[in-house]
């Protein structure tokens, strides 16, 4: 398949909480996401409880999908940087390692700036961590997939999710 | 490509429903919505054009429940079915995994539905993806219409390969459930190969 199933483990995505929760203090953020880029929510840190995040995550994967296909049209890779802004809130949304959308958003107690510079240096922690993930989970599936939650499941635990 | 989270014990998985124009798509993921329980569904999502044509994509995000301990959740999103937005369409279905194929059942339909089934293929298959690997279905749909083809032949020109399938009429929501389940099941069950 082209894309393997991504897969988060505990000590992964305490390393992400602990590098976005930086970025948040660092950028004088107002919440950050990180979204893969199919529109999978992945954490998130700041007043999430503000925000439906599902729908987030969601409609940034298509926005960053749609102007991903304005890029090739251009004869351009991608844009790896979006930024959208509003009267009072705006949207800093970039591209991590490849795969992963981070999206920052920040009002007028941080600027473009900050919040740019800081992205940056958070980025290249969070692609290293997200490199070290793939490689895990690739070694994991070559050993087979014995540690995996749906190897055991039933008809029966199927069915009684639509009971 | 579903995502699995051992962290927050998730599990989500993505479910395009893909067709040819109005041929029903919204409407099946605007009746899912509608039936599901507050606590189990999120907002449902529709870029569409001023006419309610899809315009980028639908998007329901489900969550079904626990399996062995994981919460099991469905990102359900349609495409737009219009031919000249193929370039939305093929970005919608990237990590898909899974598909439900709504075909319109009106004779005049036919082609259109031939033509968008072609149009899926090839599409996937630009994204690495073989239909005949992924877990996919067929619904049925508008089977209240007058001019509506047989089920027999309407296999014979969309279902050549016998996936499973079922007839609908979206709008008052008969065999919604039934397609939906059924994807879902297989998607589990590749899940469950470790694939
Ligand atoms: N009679 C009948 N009408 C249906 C049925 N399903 C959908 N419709 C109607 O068909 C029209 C188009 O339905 P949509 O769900 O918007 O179609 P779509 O596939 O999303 O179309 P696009 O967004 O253009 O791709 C609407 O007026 C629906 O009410 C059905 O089973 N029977
Ligand atoms: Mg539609």
């Amino acid at each position: 398949m082209s894309n393997p199933t991504l897969v988060m483990y505990d000590e992964e995505f305490q390393e992400i909480n602990e590098v976005i929760g930086r970025l948040l203090k660092e950028a004088n953020a107002t919440v950050i996401f990180l979204v893969d880029k199919n529109g999978q929510l992945i954490s998130g840190v700041g007043e999430t409880e503000r925000f439906d995040t599902t729908s987030l995550a969601s409609l940034t994967a298509g926005n960053i999908a749609a102007t991903g296909g304005l890029a090739k049209l251009i004869g351009e890779k991608e844009f790896s940087i979006l930024f959208h802004e509003g009267e009072k809130d705006n949207l800093h949304i970039s591209i991590v390692g490849g795969r992963v959308i981070l999206v920052v958003l920040f009002d007028n107690r941080s600027s473009l700036g900050l919040v740019r510079l800081r992205v940056k240096k958070s980025s290249e922690e969070l692609s290293t961590i997200f490199e070290n993930l793939m490689k895990k989970s690739e070694e994991r599936e070559k050993r087979g997939s014995s540690d995996f939650p749906f190897a055991e499941i039933t008809d029966d635990d199927i069915d009684n999710l639509f009971s | 490509m579903s995502f699995i989270n051992y962290a927050s014990r998730e599990i989500n998985c993505k479910i395009v429903y893909y067709g040819p124009g109005l041929c029903g798509k919204t409407t099946n993921l605007q009746y899912v919505y509608q039936k599901t329980a507050e606590d189990a569904k999120g907002k449902m999502i529709s870029l569409a054009t001023e006419t309610e044509r899809t315009l980028f994509f639908d998007f329901l995000p489900l969550s079904l429940g626990e399996i062995r301990g994981f919460k099991t959740r469905f990102h359900l999103y349609t495409v737009p079915g219009q031919v000249f937005y193929d370039a939305s369409r093929k970005l919608i279905l990237k990590g898909v995994d899974g598909v439900v194929f709504v075909a319109d059942s009106q004779e005049e339909r036919i082609d259109a539905n031939i033509e968008s089934l072609e149009n899926l293929r090839i599409n996937l298959k630009e994204q690495g993806y073989d239909l005949d690997k992924l877990p996919y279905i067929i619904q049925y749909n508008k089977r209240d219409l007058p001019g509506a083809m047989s089920v027999e032949e309407l296999r014979r020109e969309l279902n050549p390969t016998n996936v499973p399938e079922f007839e609908a009429c979206a709008t008052t929501g008969e065999g919604v459930f039934e397609t939906l389940k059924a994807v879902a099941k297989l998607i589990l069950v590749d899940l469950k190969k470790g694939k």
